[in-house]
């Protein structure tokens, strides 16, 4: 608050002739509720809607295209085919199911692991002991994920140290789908913990005291006050690690085995086969999936808890 | 809040498994900058500093993190810009399509990075690319910003929830005008927050590979990129190990110095 | 990149195979695919001055400063020597080469085969003048005039290097030694979930040429020129094989680890990856199956728009260089194109290793190349699979 006492102060080089025009301005401001919105939204609109969104429709425009297959020239021919292909083959659906299926076991994984975690920080923790765990869960965030990613693969080697926890050489879980959710759960766990945390930490302490008061156990105000009052940010957490796990296509290859998900078709088709259409229809199936489920949790107030 | 002992040692328990489920791994890496064998054999069958020395005189890895620096101080900034802008509109004004704006401004980082980034390069390629301009380091700041823009978004709409618009007012009943109130009151209010928001943007940025492959013109490495290019060469990928371990320990700096600012203003969510 | 790169390094060499194989394509070029014929170019007739600088696409690795490895470095003194600095573009895919020559504003490229022919075509890169590149007469005759750097016995190009894919398997786990791909085809294998092969479409090639072998009836007469029924009983043999595969790999590092713990013990590899994974003590051994193999080579041209021609030439006359030529061999680790690079490398066994000189060894491989729907094997009457298709039907045999 300190800032504030700086207003009495003479306001530097602002002098009453530079301030003129500026004095104008502002009033003018100050009359023209529009013109203060449109000042404010044009630049991010403008970014948004034109560079974001305008790329995303030439992206699916383009899926309509072919690609003539000798000079990898772009046929520039509206046709449904490689939506069909989609809809047809087989494939593309065992792939989606087991992407979204990938996705919410790490999402669940995540919730589980993050919850104890943040509400130890929130509430149990002593003020200068926080601080040190919110650093402690940021830090990984630092260390490249591809180096996190390898060293899970060094772990989950044939007679690795994870096979040793589990006994021996091949008892552990090895390279495949199970070890795909575990490493994407560890990578986007810090994306679940701190905005759980952050809700957390704005959930009055006398709301739970109240709750004790009126004869709730510890167990019962979990249950009925904080659970229900963190859920937007649990959701907001869910749109990172959901997000994030449906567009992987590195941590499958690093540690999936001979798993594949649905960021590995895409990269796939454009990376190696030069087939941006098929690729853009491929990524219409993420970007369905993820609008819906934000348009759902739409009304939570999660969306704000990012 | 009143817990029982035995709740309080399980929370303790938890956080503790948590830690180590978090730690091992980076514990691993670090272990590994030292483990003589190529490709991190373990148990380590040999010792050997070569890789911290090879890793100090290796330019590539030093340019790469200038790049990442940059790319990172250039998406932060624009994400401040747009993120601030974007959160006075919303929380501000009551306005047709407010909802829409603000599942806008989430979308780029909800929509996965693939998505993002083949969107951008193809939009690159078939606009901007036929007027001359290739893409390069300013391409990769652009879709580094799109996704950044909402973490700074969110920090500051929540500040300025919490702000009310009081003081604000207050400021320009003494007289005050608008820029003159955004100065002095508004702006000191929302440092913490902005710094928070901005933290978490570069570290995002920092991070990023995905919308970085797609993004980055062909001579633009960032550390990310420079780390995928050697992780798969045997000859340097023991090198990445030792970077990443500068890279965490490097790290606290800003982190401490961002739970110091926002805890001077009462709970910046980072 | 490295699994793009890879990639690209070996859709080059695809065509070349014909003339190694010694039946279906001329061993010396033809016309393009369906009888497509190259715009006309003119190459460059004489040598000039130097222009001050160059601009280079290439692969990581192949254009070394001393910024990656002090020790690693074959520019600097190039740039002393001739005046001409290098500004070098690293490239993760044989697209993103394509369409950074199509600016116009880089001179010299190091294509791989998919690349290489697409360049021809396209009009965007120039016959070479070997008569000016004075280390061209070093070079392997493996390596000349090929499907994929020549055109109807005009050279587009200098070969920078080669490799086969080879069979690796672990000595103590897989016995007997194997010598055929059916150590990775057969659905009976005892090494089933251990078995790792190359992930890319491009690995279809390996299962067309296994059934070249064994499934005679089926004609197919190169790997990477497969019409509908062909290509169908590959994908078959692929999704078969499936079952036995414990991981794909795309990247050294991977499959080295892989192999050291034991997490595969049988599987395609090159011959840098079997010297790595020997050097870090793993109990292993390559062969070249009786079957033959996949392989890939480069290639580097000049823009036919370049601004820098001869500084272009100069290096292109620097990277075949026997010391130049040789460094990159081993930091990459390649056999080199020029024969007397295998006197320079330091270590003085790679050339052996790399089988650099041995035509017989090279003469079994099938060099990568882009499968397009005009069969690259000559045949008119029907039309192949593309690449595209090819990428597709991985996708259905990954599942």
């Amino acid at each position: 608050m300190t800032a504030l006492s700086t207003v009495d102060r003479p306001a530097g080089d602002d002098t009453i002739a530079a301030r003129g025009p500026v004095r104008r301005l502002s009033s003018w401001l100050h009359r023209h509720r529009g013109a203060r919105l449109a000042g404010l939204l044009s630049a991010p609109l403008l970014w948004l809607l034109v560079a974001y969104l305008g790329s995303l429709a030439v992206l699916f425009v383009s899926a309509l295209w072919t690609v003539n297959s000798f000079t990898g020239d772009l046929v520039r021919q509206p046709t449904f085919a490689n939506f069909r292909t989609i809809l047809t083959e087989e494939v593309y659906r065992t792939v989606t199911l087991r992407s979204l299926g990938v996705a919410a076991a790490v999402t669940v994984i995540d919730v589980l692991i993050a919850l104890p975690m943040a509400f130890f920080m929130a509430k149990v923790a002593s003020p200068r002991s926080r601080r040190l765990l919110v650093i402690a869960i940021l830090t990984p965030l630092w260390a490249s994920y591809l180096v996190k990613a390898y060293a899970w693969r060094v772990m989950l080697a044939n007679d690795g140290p994870v096979d040793w926890l589990f006994g021996g050489a091949g008892n552990g879980p090895g390279y495949g789908l199970l070890a795909t959710v575990l490493v994407l759960s560890y990578l986007w766990l810090p994306y679940m913990i701190l905005p759980i945390y952050a809700g957390l930490e704005r959930l009055p302490d006398s709301l739970l005291e109240a709750s004790a008061d009126l004869g709730a156990r510890g167990g019962r105000t979990v249950r009925s006050v904080v659970l229900p009052m963190i859920v937007p940010s649990v959701i907001a957490g869910s749109i990172f690690t959901f997000s994030l796990s449906l567009g992987d296509y590195i941590t499958v290859q690093i540690v999936g085995g001979k798993t594949q998900l649905i960021g590995n078709l895409v990269y796939a088709n454009i990376g190696a086969a030069n087939n941006l259409p098929f690729s853009a229809a491929l990524a219409t199936i993420p970007v369905l999936i993820m609008v819906g489920y934000l348009v759902a949790v739409r009304r939570s107030g999660a969306l704000e808890e990012l | 809040m009143t817990l029982s002992r035995g709740a309080r040692w399980l929370l303790r328990g938890a956080m503790a498994v948590g830690l180590a489920f978090v730690y091992v791994p980076l514990a691993l890496v670090l272990v590994n900058s030292f483990n003589a064998d190529r490709t991190f054999a373990w148990p380590p069958p040999r010792w050997t500093t070569d890789w911290w020395v090879r890793a100090w005189e290796n330019a590539g890895a030093r340019e790469a993190l200038w790049t990442s620096t940059t790319a990172g101080l250039g998406a932060t900034a624009v994400a401040l810009l747009l993120g601030t802008l974007v959160a006075f509109a919303v929380q501000r004004y009551r306005f047709f399509g407010r909802d829409a704006v603000s599942l806008l401004v989430v979308l780029p980082i909800a929509l996965p990075g693939i998505v993002t980034g083949i969107a951008l390069d193809t939009a690159f390629r078939s606009l901007i690319e036929p007027l001359g301009v290739g893409k390069g380091l300013f391409s990769v700041i652009v879709g580094h910003a799109t996704f950044c823009v909402v973490v700074v978004y969110n920090n500051v709409l929540a500040r300025l929830r919490r702000l009310g618009g009081n003081l604000e007012e207050a400021s320009a009943d003494l007289g005050a005008d608008t820029f003159q109130t955004f100065r002095y009151v508004t702006f000191p209010l929302l440092r913490s927050a902005l710094f928070a928001g901005g933290l978490l943007a570069f570290a995002l940025s920092f991070d990023e590979i995905i919308v970085t492959t797609f993004t980055a013109g062909p001579g633009v490495q960032t550390l990310p990129i420079w780390i995928f290019n050697n992780l798969f060469r045997p000859n340097q990928a023991p090198v990445i190990n030792v970077v990443a371990a500068v890279l965490i320990v490097l790290s606290i700096v800003p982190i401490y110095l961002a739970q110091r600012v926002s805890d001077t203003a009462a709970g910046g969510r980072l | 990149m490295r699994t793009t790169r890879v990639f690209t390094a070996v859709a080059a060499a695809g065509l070349l195979a014909l003339t190694g194989c010694g039946d279906g394509g001329g061993a010396t070029g033809g016309s393009g695919p369906g009888g497509i014929k190259p715009p006309k170019i003119d190459k460059l007739a004489s040598l000039g001055a130097g222009e001050g600088q160059v601009n280079i696409v290439a692969w990581a690795g192949y254009v070394e400063n001393g910024s990656t490895d002090p020790k690693v470095d074959w520019v600097t003194g190039f740039e002393k020597e001739t005046g001409c600095k290098v500004n070098v573009k690293v490239a993760g895919t044989s697209d993103e080469m394509v369409t950074l020559m199509k600016t116009g504003d880089y001179d010299v490229v190091s294509a791989s085969g998919d690349a290489s022919l697409r360049l021809i075509y396209g009009g965007e890169v120039a016959p070479v003048n070997t008569d000016l590149v004075a280390n061209y007469k070093d070079v392997f005759d493996g390596l000349k005039l090929k499907q994929w750097n020549s055109v109807d016995g005009v050279a587009y190009g200098i070969p920078h290097g080669r490799g086969a894919n080879v069979l690796m398997y672990r000595t103590d786990k897989v016995t007997p030694a194997p010598t055929s791909w059916s150590a990775v085809f057969d659905p009976n294998s005892p090494y089933k979930g251990k078995v790792t092969a190359y992930d890319s479409p491009i690995y279809l090639a390996d299962a067309a040429l296994y059934l070249m072998k064994h499934q005679p009836e089926l004609g197919i007469k190169n790997p990477y020129a497969l019409d509908d029924k062909q290509f169908a009983a590959a994908v078959d043999l692929l999704k078969k094989q499936n079952e036995l595969i414990g991981e794909y790999w795309s990247d050294y590092t991977k499959e080295v680890q892989a192999f050291k713990s034991g997490n595969s013990v049988v599987g395609t590899a090159w011959q840098v990856i079997v010297n790595l994974a020997k050097a870090d003590g793993a109990p292993v051994e390559a062969v070249l199956p009786s079957e033959g193999a996949t392989g890939w080579s480069d290639t580097w041209m000049i823009s036919a728009k370049a601004k820098h021609p001869n500084c272009g030439y100069l290096w292109m006359n620097h990277i075949i260089d026997p010391a130049a030529n040789g460094a990159v061999a081993e930091w990459f680790g390649e056999a080199p194109a020029n024969k007397l690079a295998c006197d320079k490398t330091a270590d003085k066994n790679h050339c052996t290793t790399f089988h650099a000189a041995d035509e017989a060894y090279f003469d079994q491989v099938w060099f990568w190349s882009t499968p397009v729907e005009q069969c690259l094997d000559g045949r008119t009457d029907v039309k192949c699979k593309d690449y595209a298709a090819w990428t597709q039907a991985w996708t259905t045999i990954k599942g």
